[in-house]
C-alpha cells in the first residue's frame, strides 16, 4: 500500500503512532504543551479505537509511578509530559531506568519555571539528562511520528529493555500542522511485535522488582545499567535501518546537511534544525563553506559519529537551548567539547545559548552565530559561551 | 540467593536487579544488626502469641511446646515484642561480643 500524505497536527500524529503501536496502558497528567497528545489518546480509548487502559492521575509523579507498575506487569506503556511535569517525575525517572522498564514517553519540551514560561526550550529534559533513559530528539512532524514507533521497538527490544524519551519541541513542533506520511497498520505490526517482557509481575510466578541494593552490589548494578545503555546503541542503528528499509525514511544519530567540504559547522538539536538549514543554504550561496550537524540521539551519546562528522571542520558552532547555571554554559556544547577533547585534531568550538523560553531563532541569527564565532577565532581568550541576542 | 551478594560481578546481575527467586530473603540473615536480643521467661509466658502478631519482621516462631521465641538469625532487636507482651515475660538483653 502506498502511504498517503496527510496534514496533521504533530501531537495528534504522535498519539496516532501510539494507537498504531497498540499501547496497553497510558497514564498521564495534563500539562501544556503536551496536552493534545494525551487528550487525543484519551479520546481514542474512550471511542474504542485503542484497546488500552487510560489512567488519569493527580500528578506526574503518580503518572510515571503508574507506568512503572503497568510496565512491570508486562503492559506496553506510554506517557507524555512537559517541563514542570517532567521535573515532578524526576525521582521515578531513575527508578524506571534502574528497573529496566521500557516505558515510552513523549516530552514536548518546555522551559522550566521561574519565571513561569509555557514556551519551548530544552531546560526540562536537560535537567533530567542523567536519568538513564534513551533520549531522542526530533526535528519535524514526520520525525516525531516515526521516532515514536521506533521508540517502542527500541525500548522493548530484549537486547535493550530501556525506557525511552522522544523529545519534540513544545508548540514549534507539538502544535503545528505538518504534512506527513502515516504508515499502514500492517507495516506497524510487521515492524513492532507484541511486547514480551523478560520479567513480569504475576501471582503465579512471584518475583521482586526494585529491591534494596546494599553497598556490596550497588556499584555493580550501576555498571550493568551503564553498559546496557551504551549497548543499546548498535540496536538503535539496526532498528532505524530496518525502519528506513520499510518506509524509505532513514535516521541517524547525527544527521548531516551540506557537510561536504565544510570548514565551519553548526550543531543543533530539535526543530531549529530547519531554520539552521535555511541559514546554511544562504551562507553556501555566499560561498561560505558551512554545513550543519543535527544531533538526533542524545543518549546514548554518539561519540564516534560526532568525531567522524567534524573531520575537516575548523570552526564548530554549537547551539544550546538550556543553561547549566554557574557551569559550562550549555549541556550540549559541553558534551561536544568532551567528546572531542582527546582528539589530536579538533575544531575550535563556540557555544551559544538561545531560543530560551520560546524565543525564536530565525535563520539570520544562525548566520550571526557563525560570524561571531569567526570573529572570536582570532582572539586568545573567549567567553565559555555567548547568550544569543540577549539585550545588554 | 545463588551466592553471597559481594560475589556477584556486574555481568551476573539479573536485568534490572530482578529477584526471580521468591522468598530468598530467608538467605539474608539480618540478626547481626541488633544491639539487644529478646529473652523469654517461659515461666511467665501464657502462649498468647501477641509478640508473634506484632513482630514486624516475622522473626518469631512457635516452638514444639507452644512457646513463642525469636529466631535470632533474623530478629533485629527492635524490642516491640517486649513492649507489647502482656505478662512482661520478654526482656531485652544487651548483645555482647
Amino acid at each position: 500500500m502506498k502511504d498517503k500524505r496527510v496534514g496533521m497536527e504533530v501531537s495528534i500524529a504522535l498519539a496516532e503512532a501510539v494507537r498504531m503501536a497498540n499501547a496497553d496502558c497510558i497514564a498521564a497528567y495534563p500539562i501544556t504543551p503536551q496536552t493534545h497528545i494525551v487528550e487525543h489518546l484519551s479520546e481514542l480509548v474512550a471511542d474504542g479505537k485503542l484497546d488500552a487502559e487510560f489512567i488519569p492521575v493527580e500528578s506526574e509523579h503518580s503518572a510515571l509511578s503508574v507506568c512503572a507498575g503497568t510496565s512491570a506487569v508486562g503492559a506496553r506503556t506510554f506517557t507524555a509530559t512537559s517541563s514542570q511535569g517532567l521535573a515532578l517525575m524526576h525521582e521515578i525517572l531513575f527508578i524506571v531506568s534502574g528497573m529496566r522498564l521500557p516505558i515510552i514517553m513523549a516530552v514536548a519540551n518546555r522551559a522550566l519555571s521561574a519565571p513561569l514560561s509555557i514556551w519551548n526550550d530544552h531546560s526540562d529534559v536537560m535537567a533530567s539528562r542523567d536519568c538513564g533513559w534513551i533520549q531522542i530528539f526530533t526535528e519535524s512532524g514526520q520525525d516525531t511520528f516515526d521516532q515514536t514507533l521506533c521508540a517502542f521497538r527500541i525500548g522493548e527490544d530484549p537486547r535493550v529493555l530501556m525506557p525511552t524519551i522522544v523529545n519534540l519541541d513544545g508548540f514549534t513542533l507539538s502544535h503545528v500542522v505538518e504534512p506527513l506520511f502515516l504508515v499502514s497498520q500492517e507495516l506497524v505490526e510487521r515492524f513492532l511485535p507484541p511486547y514480551k517482557p523478560l520479567y513480569a509481575l504475576h501471582p503465579d510466578k512471584p518475583l521482586t522488582m526494585g529491591a534494596f541494593g546494599m553497598p556490596e552490589v550497588y556499584t555493580e548494578a550501576k555498571k550493568a545499567q551503564e553498559v546496557a545503555l551504551r549497548n543499546s546503541y548498535p540496536v538503535i542503528l539496526e532498528i532505524w535501518k530496518e525502519w528506513g528499509e520499510l518506509t524509505g525514511r532513514h535516521y541517524h544519530p547525527v544527521e548531516t546537511y551540506r557537510m561536504e567540504g565544510a570548514k565551519i559547522a553548526l550543531l543543533t538539536m530539535g526543530s531549529f534544525g530547519e531554520n539552521a538549514m535555511e541559514a546554511v543554504d544562504h551562507m553556501r550561496e555566499k560561498g561560505i563553506p558551512v554545513g550543519l550537524l543535527k544531533l538526533r540521539l542524545w543518549r546514548p551519546f554518539p561519540f564516534e559519529e560526532i568525531r567522524k562528522s567534524v573531520q575537516g571542520v575548523e570552526t564548530l558552532v554549537v547551539m544550546d537551548r538550556a543553561v547549566s547555571f554557574g557551569g559550562i554554559g550549555g549541556p550540549v556544547c559541553s558534551e561536544i567539547k568532551t567528546a572531542l577533547y582527546q582528539q589530536s585534531r579538533r575544531p575550535k568550538i563556540y557555544g551559544f545559548i538561545g531560543g530560551l523560553g520560546g524565543r525564536d531563532v530565525p535563520p539570520e541569527q544562525f548566520e550571526e552565530m557563525v560570524q561571531q564565532a569567526l570573529k572570536m577565532k582570532g582572539k586568545r581568550q573567549v567567553e565559555e559561551f555567548t547568550m544569543l541576542g540577549v539585550r545588554e | 540467593m545463588a551466592k553471597p551478594m559481594d560475589q556477584y560481578s556486574w555481568k551476573d546481575l539479573p536485568i534490572g536487579c530482578v529477584v526471580a527467586e521468591p522468598g530468598n530473603a530467608r538467605d539474608y540473615k539480618t540478626g547481626d544488626w541488633k544491639s539487644q536480643r529478646p529473652v523469654v521467661d517461659t515461666a511467665k509466658c501464657i502462649k498468647c502469641g501477641v509478640c508473634w502478631v506484632f513482630c514486624p519482621d516475622a522473626a518469631i516462631y512457635k516452638n514444639e511446646e507452644g512457646y513463642y521465641l525469636a529466631n535470632l538469625d533474623y530478629c533485629k532487636g527492635c524490642g516491640i515484642c517486649a513492649r507489647e507482651c502482656w505478662t512482661g515475660c520478654i526482656k531485652m538483653v544487651e548483645e555482647e561480643k
